[in-house]
């Protein structure tokens, strides 16, 4: 029998033969902490008797939750992480220079790669061919003293993507239909590797989106095989000598086969509270909304700011409706500056924040009031994540939410493409 | 394995308690300071948690308990209400590996069969819940013994601090 994806890294990097459910020590070629878990994974980190990193030189502090700081004591928490990245040699990206999953993709991420975060959507880099997952601080603390850590090998799911999209369709709709058919517990455990013509044709910044929600069906990591688009992501940003080809083998084994037909997928809403709860934008017209969120790691790419540039380009907002953009990166930041898109948004009638995380998580830049309701392109929805348990969330795709800020309401973007 | 039998009472909840439930993010800037982040666990779930449970209590949820965030404060605030176990139907899984490495069981059974309010006794050797208040008796499955070992020593700072490595 041939090996996944998943197994087919494990087992390179454990040195076993990697079957799935067997349980693998594998070496870390990539470790990382952001300003919100990172803290707690340092005084872990300091509890261990370790005194030194494995490998500094793989080893990074992000800060772009809270950037810049809205409180006294992030503010302390970041100079605890950047005394830490100080003493121990490691690398460290400031706030404003982006959010931690898109720098991975941008400055480190390889196919064939372990890497492990302090961070769910740690599985973003999946998008590369790079085996990554998020765990908790104690976790990433002892990887970063080891520069290893166990695995249970995953058994893989299987999705098979063919058929184009129609326009004002995109990879987020695929990935919440895909997610609302799964289940928020459907993937548990298990490694979802995305395979098709679909899938051939997509853009990185598209396999990101993906790859980055495959947490929310409770997936380990959500995996591409490598092509002429990982090559071409991969010189772009000055590693080109990282390509590896990877693909799994032709007769591996598969827990589950799902086959999805985008030309016959619409725009997705993921309604409150679970990221689950799906439905068809168009059959959610009429759903006020009081603020609109373009960013984060899901879709604060350049390719998402320039389908809401397109939609809102000589259009206004609805008065009634917040815009808030946040650009994933300063490489997206500066590139839609330079395309016009930034002029476009800002014209329209959108905040523009910095960089980072921004409204997701529920610090700063957008916390929502009692029952008001939200539409964001982010990955999640639970009660309470952008900062209020007496507010709502929807999650959508930048050519929803752009559609949305301008009506006001929840509306399917196909008309005003 | 931690105290071969627990005894407590039973706190229920539903399905998908999220890691934003059990330590919602708008208290990010406490997460340094662990007493007073602790003192709003749960608080979305169910506000009155903090203040009703009891050392030794149990946690029993419904399907994919802990989802979300890779937040280790989640599970660790739980542990310092004094909280004993969580018991749930299927676990998250970062959830799941935080919560053993900061010592803390989480028993997968059907937790159908427990009420609210329940007096539950947790059998470890025999790997059974046994509800006192109806009589009825459960099992739990079986973790990875790698995961048990790091459950026996406390959680994964003492495993590695007693073994060096992970030791197979």
């Amino acid at each position: 029998m041939g090996k996944t994806l998943s197994e087919g890294i494990l087992d390179e990097k454990s040195g076993v033969d990697a079957r799935a459910g067997d349980i693998v020590i594998a070496p870390i070629d990539f470790v990382f902490v952001q300003d919100t878990t990172g803290p707690l994974t340092v005084r872990q980190f300091q509890e261990s008797a370790h005194k030194h990193l494995a490998s500094p030189e793989r080893t990074a502090v992000f800060l772009d939750h809270a950037v810049p700081s809205p409180a006294r004591q992030l503010s302390n928490d970041h100079l605890f992480l950047r005394r830490f990245a100080r003493e121990t040699g490691c690398l460290i990206r400031e706030g404003g220079n982006g959010i931690c999953h898109q720098l991975v993709a941008e400055e480190f991420a390889n196919p064939g790669d372990i890497i492990i975060g302090s961070d769910s959507h740690t599985v973003t880099a999946g998008a590369l061919g790079a085996f990554a997952t998020g765990m908790g601080s104690t976790d990433v603390a002892i990887a970063l003293a080891l520069g290893k850590t166990w695995f249970r090998v995953p058994e893989s799911f299987k999705v098979a993507i063919n058929g184009g999209f129609q326009k004002g369709v995109c990879a987020k709709d695929l990935v919440l239909y895909l997610i609302g058919t799964l289940g928020a517990d459907g993937a548990t455990y298990k490694a979802l590797e995305f395979d098709g013509e679909t899938v051939a044709n997509m853009t990185m910044s598209q396999r990101m989106t993906i790859s980055n929600m495959a947490v929310e069906a409770g997936a380990k990591v959500g995996l591409f095989a490598t092509d002429g688009v990982t090559k071409e992501y991969l010189t772009a940003q000055g590693r080109r000598n990282k390509y590896k080809a990877l693909c799994p083998d032709r007769d591996s084994d598969y827990e589950q086969v799902i086959t999805v037909n985008a030309a016959e997928l619409e725009p997705m809403v993921a309604m409150p509270h679970t990221v689950d709860n799906v439905a068809p934008a168009h059959t959610l017209a009429g759903v006020k909304i009081d603020q609109v969120f373009i960013g984060t790691c899901t879709n604060g790419r350049l390719e998402d700011l320039a389908t809401a540039a397109t939609i809102l380009s000589n259009k206004k907002c609805h008065p009634d409706i917040r815009l808030i953009v946040a650009p994933a990166s300063r490489q997206v930041f500066t590139a839609a500056m330079k395309a016009g898109y930034v002029q476009v948004l800002v014209t329209a009638g959108a905040i523009l924040v910095p960089p980072g995380c921004a409204a997701c998580i529920g610090l700063h830049q957008g916390v929502l009031g009692d029952n008001e309701v939200c539409l964001s392109t982010a990955n999640r929805n639970f009660k309470g994540r952008m900062g209020n348990p007496e507010s709502s969330i929807y999650l959508a795709s930048p050519a929803t939410a752009a559609a949305s800020a301008i009506t006001g309401e929840i509306t399917d973007p196909r008309k005003m493409l | 394995m931690p105290d071969a039998i627990l005894r407590g009472k039973a706190f229920k909840f539903g399905d998908n308690i999220s890691t934003d439930l059990i330590t919602p993010g708008r208290y990010t800037d406490l997460r340094s300071n662990l007493p007073e982040l602790a003192k709003h666990v749960m608080e979305d779930a169910d506000p009155s948690f903090a203040e009703k449970v009891k050392p030794g209590d149990f946690i029993v949820a419904g399907k994919n308990f802990g989802l979300g965030s890779s937040r280790e404060h989640a599970p660790l605030v739980i542990k310092m209400s004094g909280v004993s176990a969580i018991l749930a139907k299927s676990v998250a899984r970062i959830f799941f590996r935080n919560a053993i490495n900061q010592g803390l069981p989480v028993l997968i059974c059907d937790t159908d069969q427990v009420d609210a309010g329940d007096e539950i006794e947790v059998n470890f050797s025999e790997g059974t819940v046994t509800v006192l208040t109806s009589g009825n008796r459960l099992t739990f499955s079986k973790m990875p013994q790698l995961m048990l070992d790091i459950l026996s020593e406390g959680g994964l700072i003492n495993y590695i601090a007693r073994y060096g490595d992970f030791k197979f």
